[in-house]
């Protein structure tokens, strides 16, 4: 049989405020435990909540963002559960009146497919501190200073029909938030974690079916991976004559498994109620214009700008606007050197690569667009060639300095005297009878693909500095003359 | 509505009550009369009015996003029964 998978997404955004959204206290990472959890996080006697402006802020310009109507009325409500990082014993958060309301964004996979994702809604709350399970004599450990820290909510429809378009969709959130600069987006420090509601149909069959929830995943890949995952097994488990329990699973990375979590409380035994230690917010229209306003150019409209100011190709301009930081760089460089193309080549290739291999963010890059804008422009003015450039570029990344120092210091000024170049492949020459004769036996058009190995042996006796575009010529002019 | 002895034994549960057997039947009882009275407060025609959030005729006042809470670790912990390594302990909570 065939079948189509459907999946919804809830991503939850670590909003980059100063101060949890109902204390205080700060909410820097990496703090030592406990030191920036205060009494109202610690939910001691008398302590009241005092909602953050900032918070609401953000989740305001999240939804304009999105393409989604803003609740002017909103109320927040309690959730609750019984657990140790969550000192209250609830979770202050919103359900029937949320912040933002429907919305959509528009996603596009690597293999092409295009599709709108409805959002069905976007709420305020707050996080919960965090368990550590080592060994204390049998005990747990609480940590409370990410109890507190205000997360945006965002709950997309189940509109997704493949792992590629929950990785572009969340991929899709992760540019927005970022651009928009309510998160720092960095998904192994848990600032965007992502769950998963999977279930499978036959296809053409209009009725859901069984749905299971993938819990706290946090990389775009692994969104993908768990949900292959997850679609073979109900796959298996159906087509073996079972059927699908409604529950919560873990993705385990390592045994790329899914396996069942603890039974968990089924949505009414939360008994959420509007909390009574917060009022209604309330917002009004010019409230709401006045954030509109202070809204950056958003990844869809860069990614179009992209395209049609750079002449960039979709993917390129998709890649560089996906991601606000690596956007700000290429522009910088692209004014820098005057050349868009080549400067995104180098951002998608040789600084990415970098940055990959060094596990380094763009916004802590070593080399600055600067520095790479004053590379660009050597190799466009012919004093280096590309493959210079990348030693360049990795003497600057190591031991920084500018481009014009740098090869300075180290010689690498590209050789274009034709007098010097020509000297040299005479000796090349010279000295490679047997490939000479190996020329002139071939066919005349088999013969520009033998150069490599004069070009190699010129390039070898000059140190790459000699200008290739000289070299072939000279090459090919000597060569054919003793053709003749 | 009514509750019988599972229902009341579950919401127990997650109040995190320990009960006494031989007073369900009462509690339950109990629970079904605060139900009966909001069945007929159900009964009430509401349409048009909006619910109710809170009780206050006011809007959530809003805080500037500062840090105002210093480090008071040391004293926050004291007040806890275990401690170690700047970490609450409680129980193990992991099955």
């Amino acid at each position: 049989m065939e079948w189509e998978v459907v999946i919804g997404l809830e991503i939850h955004v670590q909003l980059s405020t100063k101060t949890k959204i109902f204390s205080g206290a700060s909410t820097a990472f990496g703090a030592e435990p406990n030191t920036q959890a205060c009494a109202v996080d610690l939910a001691l006697p008398g302590t009241l909540p005092v909602f953050n402006e900032n918070a609401l802020r953000m989740a305001v310009m999240f939804g304009l963002a999105v393409n989604a109507e803003i609740g002017k009325r909103s109320v927040f409500e309690r959730k609750n559960y019984f657990y140790p990082d969550l000192p209250k014993g609830y979770q202050t958060t919103q359900l029937a009146e949320p912040i933002v309301g429907p919305g959509f964004v528009d996603i596009e996979t690597d293999d092409g497919v295009q599709r709108r994702v409805g959002l069905h809604h976007a709420h305020l709350e707050e996080d919960a501190g965090k368990s550590l399970h080592e060994d204390f004599h049998g005990m747990s450990g609480i940590d409370l200073n990410r109890a507190g820290t205000p997360l945006v909510e965002i709950v997309s429809e189940p509109d997704m029909r493949s792992s590629k378009e929950a990785a572009a969709y969340a991929r899709k959130i992760h540019a927005i938030v970022t651009t928009l600069g309510i998160c720092d987006g960095n998904m192994a420090e848990g600032s965007m974690r992502c769950d998963c509601n999977v279930s499978i149909r036959p296809k053409g069959q209009e009725e859901l079916g069984t749905r299971t929830e993938l819990k706290n995943i946090n990389s775009f890949r692994f969104i993908e991976r768990a949900i292959d995952t997850e679609v073979a097994r109900q796959i298996d488990l159906i087509e073996d004559g079972g059927t699908v329990v409604q529950e919560t699973r873990l993705y385990d990375p390592d045994k790329n498994e899914t396996r069942s979590m603890r039974s968990k409380e089924e949505a009414n035994d939360y008994r959420y109620f509007p909390c009574p230690d917060l009022l209604p917010v309330i917002i009004d229209d010019s409230y709401i214009e006045a954030i509109r306003e202070t809204l950056p150019e958003l990844p869809d409209a860069r990614r179009e700008r992209f395209i049609s100011e750079y002449s960039l190709s979709e993917y390129d301009a998709g890649v560089l606007s996906a991601y606000r930081p690596q956007a700000d760089y290429y522009e910088q460089a692209v004014k820098l050197s005057g050349d868009a193309k080549l400067s995104a080549n180098w951002v998608m290739g040789e600084l990415a690569k970098f940055l990959n291999q060094n596990d380094t963010d763009i916004k802590d890059s070593p080399v600055s667009a600067e520095q790479l804008g004053g590379l660009l422009v050597r190799i466009k003015d012919n004093t280096i060639s590309g493959n210079i450039a990348k030693k360049v570029f990795e003497l600057m990344w190591n031991k920084g300095g500018n481009a014009d120092e740098i090869i300075e210091a180290e010689g690498l000024k590209q050789v274009t005297d034709t007098g010097a170049i020509e000297k040299i492949v005479d000796e090349v020459i010279a000295s490679a009878d047997k490939q000479v004769e190996q020329y002139k036996a071939a066919e005349p058009e088999k013969r520009g693909k033998m150069l490599g190995f004069f070009m190699g042996q010129v390039m070898k006796a000059t140190g790459g500095k000699a200008n290739p575009g000289a070299v072939t010529g000279i090459l090919k002019q000597k060569l054919d003359a003793l053709c003749d | 509505m009514s509750l019988d002895r599972s229902d009341v034994e579950q919401i127990a549960h997650l109040a995190r009550l320990q009960i006494d057997a031989a007073d369900v039947d009462s509690y339950g009882d109990s629970l079904n009369s605060i139900l009966n009275l909001v069945d007929q407060m159900q009964a009430t025609n509401t349409e048009g009015v909006e619910p109710l959030a809170h009780p206050l005729d006011a809007v959530q006042r809003l805080r500037a996003d500062e840090v105002t809470e210093p480090d008071q670790r040391e004293a926050l912990l004291s007040v806890a029964p275990a401690t170690e390594e700047g970490l609450f302990l409680v129980p193990k909570v992991i099955e």
